[in-house]
């Protein structure tokens, strides 16, 4: 680099409120890595943000083709941010693959970063391109900035004495340089994390530096954009806050639930995406003497669990669908013998093996009713990566108090999507009370607290409490083996009855927006932020509009019916066929509506707006 | 707690007041007998006993046993009890599985917990069946078994368990029968006394479903002809006469007469502590050769093996005293965070 590249040009800077940029490449290409960076810069800098990682299931799809793309999409604004942003401002393609997948979400006149090096007649046959969009008219519509990525960054990286392909690989930090200066960006955290991340092999630390530093360059010394921008932070609410993924806030909420209940943590699980990523964050905290076994199958996963929970132990299972799946056996094992448990399923595309990396919420009649026989138990959902510690929490707290098996209904979206986090003090956690029976006289394991329902905790190793429970049906208070079939009826009303109880811990549902109006929006999970963000836009023209977002899906709030009362029409937005809207309507035979979405990804706000003013009657011609 | 403070128990500490619901005449009362006899001689509180079932006639054996008892889902008490004991060390951990129980629907959980070496006590009681289902063949019936599912008789062939052990790395392998009293007693105190998982497999009679299954081991007349006691130290001899003994010849075992030049230091002395696994194997097999007996006692102990749960319990140790204990203050506000200012 000559020296006059280091003294600054004249350029046009823009402060903006908000951008939506999304990393594209093939999945070699550290796409994930680049969009996490640059995540935790804007995050730093005091941006509110929402990510989608958009990657492939294979671990290498061949290089270059359509399969292998993989994206890393990050909304960042000066206001609140709900969604990772229905549409891209700048999009950074690696490949003619990946500017073909992702081109259509990119706004007109957007902004539009790609690597020239890589459009050669086989990369574009690879993308089953017949001709080459650079040079066809086809991106006339956009800002386009044909760059040469591979040789400028080998061109910088001539003295570090990597070989051609470890020179390659640091293209990727040329672009994300190239990032920072457009969004007028510190490279300061990535440089740390470079150091950091490479402490054992120098040579990467300078590559990976000396690569980020000529993007940016680059862009100072050619004028290449003209415009620069400046998204100035956003107004979060005083507190120190840290970027944050919904695996990672779950594995934390257990590590708080461990420690405020005051018993040791068991996670037994299976590796499965999008849930392994729980595991291992667990397996990261040993300092808090959490046990993470990594079991022979789903089924050990969950039975290993219960052992522990048998054992005293806050017992714990993290999963996906098909895990789910197989884990259902011994979750009504934890029903019958009413002991502590949480079950974490990372909802995915299914049935089956389906689509493992992309997100979807059908899962939630299996969490309900997917057991043999009356076997309820608590459902709850987060409704952001953030939520996600929070549900965590409360599962523990609701598992132990009334001695039963908890789900939570996470999914891919809220796993890897990450938000900034505004950090609880650890002392103004609320404590888990955590009872051990140890008194024999009068003990009977299946005698029940009176508000909870819930069974004793007698754990082995108490003298004189010595007792067996198992499978079979047992009879009412002593927990003797019974086939009697009014003591079953009686103990089947009984394990509903407990579930229903934890309606105590549920608040009562209060509508975001109107109050009452013309219509109520009913949700759960991660369809949160779109919900939220569609919302505040059509009540901003005027639309009387409320929105429900269940956190416990079973219990529901008591006042629920109440609420859906309230309203002319009621809408249930939900990625699956309707499972949510089937649970509302048959229990308050309300003629709520759903809108499905079933594509692997989240809603899109202008979709939800969509349905909204279809609902209403807006003429969507003339608004 | 010392043996001295330790209120003085019996075998009548360990029998519970439930009805016994196995059929009259079943191998599992002896079992159970056993059980209760060996339990109060293992210097144990009886509250740290946990036995842990999956499904099938055996497994209501936690329900007989005046100890903490969990009677979990087909297949899976291995998996539960190795969350226990990997969370409890301090208890004394027992699993109690059938044939179908533990190779069929629970196999892959018993091949897992055998090859992690952890401190659970395992007694399979092999009766060759499914009885509570009423007569199917199991995993361990022999090929062309005649049963209520296969009419023309079994096209599988059977699982060995005792090599099945062997095979999954088992520190300590062991076989008894259910009427052998006295032997079974002993197995079971040598299983106790094992560091890392303990495999028993038991023959038991099924007298409904599969009556004398071994009825060539346990009938008096013909038991010392078709039955060699292993004991760590001392020759292979069997036989009405003592006068038959099993001698290493290459890689093969073959059974030769006491006499014309033959003597006990001719034969193959048992070590159970023999490192290599091939010598278990040669073995669990010899009985499925013409001419030579079933082997009862212990096949293999192996005493240096690290337990699971103590290496699992010791890494925490290890990284509490590099990190120190967890602050969870400290973990909330982990990696890069940024204040807003109000």
């Amino acid at each position: 680099m000559s020296t006059t590249l280091s003294q600054p040009r004249q350029h046009k800077r823009e402060i903006v409120e908000k951008a939506v940029i999304r990393f594209a490449g093939d999945s070699g290409d550290g796409m994930q890595i680049t969009g996490g960076q640059f995540t935790n810069t804007v995050a730093l800098y005091g941006n509110d943000l929402a990510t989608l990682p958009d990657y492939p299931a294979e671990i290498r799809a061949p290089a270059g083709t359509i399969p292998g793309v993989s994206g890393f999409q990050v909304h960042f604004s000066s206001s609140d941010v709900y969604t990772p942003g229905d549409n891209v401002d700048a999009l950074i393609a690696m490949n003619p693959a990946a500017l073909r997948v992702n081109l259509p979400d990119l706004i007109p006149n957007g902004i539009l970063i790609v690597n020239l090096d890589d459009f050669g007649e086989a990369d574009l046959r690879k993308a089953h391109l017949t001709s080459n969009p650079l040079e066809d008219h086809s991106l006339d519509g956009y800002r386009l900035f044909p760059v040469e990525l591979t040789r400028l960054t080998r061109a910088a990286l001539k003295d570090v004495g990597l070989d051609a392909k470890s020179m390659d690989r640091c293209k990727n930090f040329f672009a994300l340089g190239m990032c920072y200066w457009l969004y007028n960006r510190s490279m300061d955290m990535t440089l740390r994390w470079i150091e950091d991340k490479f402490k054992n092999k120098p040579l990467l630390v300078q590559a990976n530096r000396l690569a980020m530093e000529a993007g940016y360059s680059y862009c100072e010394a050619t004028e290449a954009f003209q415009i620069s921008y400046e998204i100035p932070p956003a107004k979060l609410a005083p507190g120190l806050y840290r970027s944050i993924s919904g695996n990672v806030a779950l594995a934390m909420g257990f590590v708080a639930a461990s420690q405020k209940a005051g018993i040791p943590l068991f996670l037994g699980s299976y590796p499965i995406t999008p849930a392994s990523d729980i595991l291992h964050a667990l397996a990261n905290y040993k300092e808090f003497g959490v046990i993470t076994f990594q079991a022979e199958d789903e089924i050990a996963a969950i039975t290993s669990a219960i052992g522990a929970a048998y054992g005293g132990a806050l017992g714990i299972t993290a999963t996906s669908g098909p895990g789910m799946s197989l884990k259902t056996e011994a979750l009504g094992l934890a029903v019958g013998v009413e002991l502590p448990l949480v079950i974490c399923n990372v909802q995915r595309g299914g049935p089956s093996t389906g689509l493992p990396t992309k997100t979807e919420q059908a899962d939630l009649l299996q969490a309900l009713f997917g057991r043999n026989s009356e076997a309820p138990v608590p459902v709850l959902a987060p409704a952001t990566p953030g939520d996600c510690f929070w549900i965590a929490l409360e599962a523990a707290r609701i598992a132990i108090k009334y001695m039963v098996p908890v789900i939570i209904l996470s999914d891919g979206y809220l796993a890897n999507g990450a938000e900034p986090w505004h950090i609880p003090a650890a002392s103004d956690l609320p404590e888990i009370p955590v009872h051990f029976e140890t008194n024999p006289t009068d003990f009977s394991p299946y005698r029940r607290n009176p508000e909870t329902l819930a069974r004793p905790w007698a754990i082995p190793g108490t003298p004189e409490m010595e007792h067996r429970i198992g499978g079979i049906e047992k009879q009412d208070i002593t927990g003797n083996v019974s086939y009697d079939p009014i003591n079953h009826e009686h103990m089947v009303r009984l394990r509903a009855a407990k579930v229903d109880a934890v309606v105590q811990e549920v608040p009562d549902a209060v509508p975001a927006g109107d109050p009452s109006g013309d219509l109520l929006i009913v949700a759960w999970g991660s369809t949160h932020g779109a919900v939220t963000a569609a919302l505040k836009a059509q009540r901003a023209q005027g639309r009387r509009i409320g929105h429900v977002h269940l956190r416990h899906l079973n219990p529901l709030p008591k006042n629920l019916g109440e609420v859906l009362g309230r309203y002319k029409k009621v809408l249930v937005p939900e990625m699956n066929m309707g499972q949510l809207l089937m649970v509302l309507r048959a229990k308050y035979l309300v003629d709520a509506q759903g809108y499905d979405k079933i594509q692997g990804k989240p809603f899109k706000q202008s979709e939800i707006e969509r349905k909204i003013e279809e609902m209403l009657g807006v003429n969507q011609e003339t608004r | 707690m010392t043996t001295a403070t330790m209120p003085l128990v019996t075998k009548k500490d360990f029998q519970t007041d439930q009805e016994i619901r196995w059929c009259p005449g079943c191998g599992d009362y002896a079992i159970l007998s056993a059980v209760q006899s060996v339990f109060p001689e293992l210097g144990i509180p009886r509250e740290n006993f946990v036995i842990i079932s999956g499904i099938g006639c055996s497994s209501r054996f936690p329900y007989y046993m005046n100890t903490f008892g969990f009677h979990t889902i087909h297949g899976r008490a291995p998996a539960v009890a190795t969350g226990l004991k990997i969370t409890r060390p301090d208890l004394s951990v027992w699993v109690v599985t059938g044939d179908g129980d533990s190779l069929s629907i629970g196999g892959n959980h018993t091949i897992h917990m055998l090859r992690r070496n952890i401190g659970l006590k395992v007694l399979l009681f092999n009766n060759r069946i499914y009885g509570l289902t009423k007569g199917q063949f199991s995993p361990t019936s022999e090929l062309g078994k005649r049963t209520k599912s296969t009419p023309f008789g079994t096209t599988d062939r059977p699982f060995n368990p005792l090599s099945l052990a062997i095979g999954s790395e088992a520190t300590f392998v062991a076989r008894s029968v259910d009427v052998f009293q006295q032997h079974l007693k002993e197995t079971l105190k040598k299983a106790a006394a094992h560091k890392g998982s303990a495999y028993i497999e038991i023959l038991q009679n099924c007298n409904i479903f599969n009556d004398r299954a071994w009825e060539s081991l346990t009938e008096k007349d013909a038991r010392s002809e078709h039955v060699v006691h292993l004991e760590h130290g001392k020759p292979l001899i069997f036989g009405k006469n003592h006068d038959k003994g099993i001698r290493l010849n290459g890689l093969e075992l073959e059974v030769v007469t006491l006499g014309n030049g033959i003597t006990e230091k001719d034969l193959l002395i048992h070590d159970e502590h023999h490192p290599l696994p091939a010598y278990a194997f040669l073995l669990a097999h010899m009985e499925e050769r013409p001419g030579f007996p079933s082997p009862i006692g212990v096949l293999r102990s192996w005493e240096n093996v690290p337990c699971y749960e103590d290496l699992i319990n010791q890494q925490i140790r290890d990284v509490q005293a590099k990190r120190g204990k967890g602050d969870l203050a400290k973990l909330l506000r982990a990696g890069d965070t940024w204040e807003v200012k109000p």
